[in-house]
Formats: structure tokens, C-alpha cells, sequence
């Protein structure tokens, strides 16, 4: 089903929350709302649950207004952030708790709940976890169990607050992918909070980015990865420099080099270019920027050298992947830098 | 291999030198021998002074088993009307967000900072022959105080905090997540407190209550001030025995004592049980109360 929010508008003791939110989500995405924290998106989320009355504004689930329902009517699938398994019940009476809790007319007889069980336990790949219980499990067990749960209700749309945010590294990648493969089959639609741009961009079909209760960008992991649509969203999905000067006439001239790169931004004024540490190579004197490197940091994977660059005020970090370069060049030595890609925003005056 | 005790022992910094451990260890155990025990052990010394059956004729006498009942009557009142409605305020605390939410959170205190006399002052206020609703009272001809409905009333004002202060850290502590859960998949207010929320606070809950009947059931101060002694009438256990003691009959007086300290004593070991049984459930609590 799909779902439709207009203007949503959330204010909590004079903090604007959310500000006049539009969002159509379609049916059978799996759609990441990605911000920092105060960006407004838990309070997306929990407004699309109902757990959260907005102020203003409407959710549509398919064609019907949902504004005016309760958390437990809307059919929703929500998941927390710690679980919020029912502690002292097994797994499989959590799992079960949704159906065992409708109404008499509604409610399946127990061979066929148990049998619902039987199949979400195999979906999790926990089939023989049924008779435990919570305190019992891993945290990445705990969030499968809790995702089990919540799809055992048939939800309208799936609902995650942060689903892998209290689980160690290793496993929220695992997690995360098995998520996606889980996703991929069921075609449940599903809408996530995360502050992670990596799990945002890995997981999602799409990406809402959100700043100060706004929506800043809406688009594909791609899309929101290569054309940021402002600085804010560049920052925040990776690692950023940035070269101040100014553009005229479709180019950007970086302040303390004769160089343009080609820009498409109509006008003229001061700008800045960003650019990511793994998109900036060093080249022939001439050809590019001149720096000097002031460090250079080796991992395992690649060399991250710290430039000082000519004219500019602040350093930049370029990635020097272990495989091109047999021999990094060292702190102290003079380089010269190109950007590959990049983006070009006009300053604010 | 190392001892993983002795080692604990040896580096955790809290533990300082064994004399001094040793010391403090036996100051509390003396303390509790002089102030607890033997004060106990003296309450029983003393009922059973003059053999079993002087003893059993105290507890047998008419008086006596009034008070007993009336005791029992107060506490089966008292007990679940705050066990209702501890849960009820527990809820209200931990759950909504509301103007003077911190003037109810003090308020829930009160009985345990004002003195009970002063509470039964209070209901003689309000109840007595000058009191405010006395012409009411009086055109309906109710009577509430020296009976049996102030007796409870002060009672029911004494022990209110005891359920209330045992579940509001728990609740607290466990967030209402799981409510949200619940309500999500479905269930109805009611199915949500009996299956999730009751679940979850039962053992606290249930030590609350503990607590609450054994101070129901010995409460002095404040049934004093309201219930007018009447003998056989209006006379609860702890009333009976001080009116033993000030004429002079100290067997029966201790002997009924020793009837009060048997409740008493039921309740801790009671409550003994529950922490070995559900420790874990009860510590969260209690963890917050330090």
C-alpha cells in the first residue's frame, strides 16, 4: 500500500520537529530516512506510526486518512530501537502476541497462529529458538525476533527506529544485509530511521535526507552519493573537503591555482568545490593544484595523506588506494592535486 | 592458577584493610542484636513469662480477638485499595507527561514525612464534632470518626507510598517501549497492563503490597488520634496492647505483641522468599531507591 504524507507539521515545547513534511512512499519500497539527530526523522517515523499526532498535516495510507487513527489501529509494524521484547514471554508467544491480541471474530484459531510461528521462526532463521527467552538471545537475535513480531500482523507498511543502533559492529553489517535479502523477498514496504549514511545508502531503495525537521534531499543511494543537492547532504553522507574560490562562466577557479574545472552552475560568484578524499589523485605539476603533504596516515587498505594546499585555509585529506601506488610519497614532499568529481555550491553571501 | 576471589579481593579498591572490614562487619551485627533482635527476643521472653496458657487465654480473651479482627478487617481494605492505587499513581508518574507531575511525585511522600499523629489530627479536623463536613455528616448520620471508616481512612494515608515508590523506579527503568509494542501489534488497553505491563511489575508490586500490609497492620500513631480506643469496638492490635500496658498487664500485653511480631514475621519471611526467588526483578528496583 502506498503511502502519502502532506504537510506534516510537529512542534514539541516551541522546537519545530517537523516542518511542513511532503513524502510519498511507494508500495514495496524500503525507503531510509537518514539526518543527525534533532533532524526531525524519529518524529517522521513515529508520526507515520501513530505514535506521534502531528500537528498539522495528514497520513494517507493508500486512500484512506490515517491522521485521525491510533497507533493500534493504523496495522503497523514497529520496531525499537532495544527491541522491546515482551520480556517475560518466549519467542514464539512474542511473535504470536499480535495475533493472540485481536478481537474474538478476528482472530486466528492456535494451529493456524502457531503455524504463522513456525513460519516467521524459519524467516529469522531461528527455528529452534521458539521456547526461549529474550534475556536468552543475542542482540541481533532480539532485533530479528522483534522485526518476526512485528511482520506477524501482516503490517500496512514496516516501521524501524534506529533497528541496528544498539548492536555491535560486525553485526549490524550482517544484519543490515540480511534485512535487505529478508526485504527482497517478502517486498514488504519498509521506511527506517538511521543517523548511519552507510546503512542508509547499503540498505535502502531510497534515501529522504533530513535537516532541522526539513527534508534537504530525496533520492537513490546513488543519486544522494554523487549529486548532493547542498553542502549539508554532501557533508553528511562521507568524508568532504572542500576548496574555496569562485565560478563564472561554467568553471570554478580554486583560490591559489590558475586552473578551472568545468562546472554547471549558471552565474557567477564566490563558491566552494567538495570533493572526497578517495575522488582527489595526485598528477603531473601543471596539471593540477599544488600542496604539500604534511602527513601521511597507512592503513591496511589504503595510505590517507593530509595535504596543505596552496591558497586555500583549510587542509584536505587525499585517499591513496595500496594497489595503484607502489611507493606512497611521504610528509614533507610537494604534490600536485586534481579532483575527479566533484560538486560546486555558490556561497552564501 | 590464580585464586580469581583472592585476586578480586586483593585489588578491588573498596575493600580496604581487612581489620577495618572485619570491624565494621561487627559493629552492624552487634547493632542489629541490641536494636532488633533482642528487643524481639524480649517481646516473647516476656509473653510466654507465666506459661503457654496465660499466653493463649491473652490472645483468646474477647477484647483481643476484636482488635485482631478489626486489624485484619483495616488491612483488607487498605491493602488493595493502595495496591490499586499505587498502580494508578505509578502509572500516571511514569507514563503521561503532565503540569505538576513533580508536585504529585512529593506528594507521594507525604505519609512518610509527616508524623502520624498529625495525619490523625488532620481526619479529626475534617471528621470530628467541629470538624468541616461535621453538619453533613451529622444530617446523614454518618459516623466516621472513633469507628471503623477513619480507622481505615488513616490506615489507607500511612501506607499509600509503599506500592507507589516500589513500582515508579521499576516502571521507570523498563520505559514503556513495551507498552508501544503492544499497542502496535493490536492489543486493547486492558490486554496491554494484563499481559505486558502487569507481568513486568508483579514482583514489585507484590513486595509494595508486603511492605504496606505489614506497616497496615501495625500502624500506632495516627489510628490513636481516630479511633477513640473503644474497647472491643474500635481498638486495633497495636491499640490493645498499650491499653494491656498501661494497666499494668504486661503478660497479655506481650502476648498479644508476640501476635503482632507472628505477622509481622510472616511478611519477612515473605519477603525473604521473594529476593531469593526473584532477586534480579526486585534489585532493579531497589537500585534506584539508593
Amino acid at each position: 500500500m502506498d503511502l502519502q504524507l502532506k504537510q506534516l507539521g510537529k512542534r514539541y515545547a516551541g522546537v519545530t520537529a517537523l516542518d511542513a513534511v511532503d513524502l510519498n512512499i511507494r508500495s514495496g519500497e524500503l525507503v531510509a530516512l537518514l539526518g543527525p539527530s534533532g533532524s526531525g526523522k524519529t518524529t517522521l517515523l513515529r508520526v507515520i506510526a501513530g505514535l506521534l499526532h502531528p500537528d498539522t498535516g495528514s497520513v494517507l495510507f493508500g486512500d484512506t486518512d490515517a491522521t485521525a487513527l491510533s497507533l493500534r489501529e493504523r496495522n503497523v509494524g514497529f520496531v525499537f530501537q532495544h527491541y522491546a521484547l515482551f520480556r517475560h514471554m518466549t519467542v514464539a508467544e512474542n511473535i504470536a502476541f499480535g495475533l493472540r491480541s485481536r478481537r474474538r471474530r478476528d482472530r486466528p484459531d492456535k494451529a493456524t497462529i502457531r503455524r504463522r510461528v513456525d513460519e516467521l521462526l524459519t524467516l529469522i532463521q531461528l527455528p529452534e529458538h521458539g521456547p526461549r527467552y529474550p534475556e536468552q538471545l543475542s542482540g541481533g537475535q532480539k532485533q530479528r525476533v522483534a522485526l518476526a513480531r512485528a511482520l506477524a500482523i501482516d503490517p500496512t507498511v514496516l516501521l524501524l527506529d534506529e533497528p541496528f543502533g544498539a548492536l555491535d559492529a560486525k553485526v549490524r553489517i550482517e544484519l543490515r544485509r540480511w534485512l535487505r535479502s529478508l526485504h527482497d523477498k517478502t517486498g514488504q514496504t519498509t521506511v527506517f530511521v538511521t543517523h548511519d549514511q552507510e546503512e542508509a545508502l547499503e540498505l535502502a531503495d531510497r534515501v529522504v535526507v533530513m535537516r532541522e525537521g526539513r527534508i534537504e534531499q530525496i533520492g537513490t543511494p546513488h543519486d544522494i552519493y554523487r549529486q548532493p543537492s547542498s553542502p549539508f547532504v554532501y557533508e553528511f553522507i562521507g568524508r568532504t573537503n572542500s576548496l574555496v574560490g569562485h565560478y563564472a562562466n561554467g568553471y570554478f577557479e580554486s583560490d591559489g591555482c590558475d586552473l578551472r574545472w568545468p562546472v554547471d552552475l549558471a552565474g557567477a560568484g564566490s563558491g566552494r568545490l567538495y570533493v572526497r578524499p578517495h575522488d582527489l589523485v595526485l598528477t603531473d605539476a601543471g596539471d593540477g593544484h599544488s600542496a604539500r603533504i604534511t602527513a601521511a596516515h597507512r592503513r591496511a587498505d589504503r595510505t590517507t595523506l593530509e595535504l596543505n594546499v596552496e591558497g586555500q585555509p583549510e587542509s584536505v585529506e587525499l585517499d591513496l588506494s595500496m594497489t595503484s601506488n607502489a611507493t606512497a610519497p611521504a610528509a614533507g614532499d610537494s604534490v600536485s592535486i586534481k579532483p575527479l568529481r566533484y560538486c560546486v555550491y555558490p556561497l552564501q553571501p | 592458577m590464580a585464586n580469581p576471589m583472592r585476586d578480586s579481593m586483593i585489588n578491588d579498591p573498596l575493600a580496604g584493610p581487612r581489620w577495618l572490614r572485619w570491624l565494621l562487619i561487627a559493629i552492624a551485627i552487634v547493632l542489629m542484636m541490641l536494636l532488633v533482635f533482642m528487643p524481639l527476643a524480649m517481646v516473647l521472653t516476656a509473653a510466654f513469662a507465666k506459661g503457654v496458657g496465660v499466653w493463649f487465654a491473652a490472645l483468646i480473651e474477647p477484647d483481643a480477638v476484636s482488635a485482631l479482627k478489626l486489624t485484619l478487617f483495616t488491612a483488607a481494605i487498605v491493602i488493595p485499595l493502595n495496591a490499586f492505587f499505587g498502580v494508578l499513581t505509578a502509572w500516571a508518574v511514569t507514563r503521561f507527561e503532565f503540569k505538576g507531575k513533580r508536585l504529585l511525585m512529593a506528594l507521594i511522600d507525604v505519609p512518610f514525612a509527616v508524623s502520624p499523629v498529625v495525619a490523625g489530627l488532620c481526619l479529626v479536623l475534617l471528621f470530628g464534632a467541629n470538624g468541616w463536613f461535621a453538619p453533613w455528616l451529622a444530617a446523614h448520620d454518618w459516623k466516621i470518626l472513633f469507628a471503623r471508616p477513619a480507622i481505615v481512612m488513616a490506615t489507607l494515608f500511612i501506607t499509600f507510598p509503599f506500592v507507589a515508590r516500589e513500582i515508579i523506579p521499576l516502571m521507570q527503568q523498563q520505559g514503556s517501549d513495551e507498552e508501544l509494542a503492544a499497542r502496535s501489534l493490536g492489543a486493547g488497553a486492558w490486554t496491554m497492563f494484563r499481559r505486558v505491563t502487569l507481568p513486568n511489575i508483579k514482583w514489585g508490586l507484590l513486595y509494595g503490597v508486603l511492605l504496606c500490609s505489614a506497616r497496615a497492620m501495625g500502624e500506632f500513631g495516627a489510628v490513636s488520634v481516630v479511633s477513640g480506643h473503644i474497647r472491643g469496638l474500635t481498638n486495633t492490635l497495636p491499640l490493645h496492647i498499650e491499653i494491656l500496658y498501661n494497666e499494668f498487664n504486661s503478660t497479655a500485653a506481650f502476648a498479644v505483641a508476640s501476635l503482632l511480631a507472628g505477622l509481622a514475621l510472616i511478611t519477612l519471611v515473605l519477603k525473604f522468599w521473594l529476593e531469593a526467588r526473584h532477586g534480579d526483578a526486585l534489585s532493579q528496583s531497589h537500585r534506584r531507591h539508593s
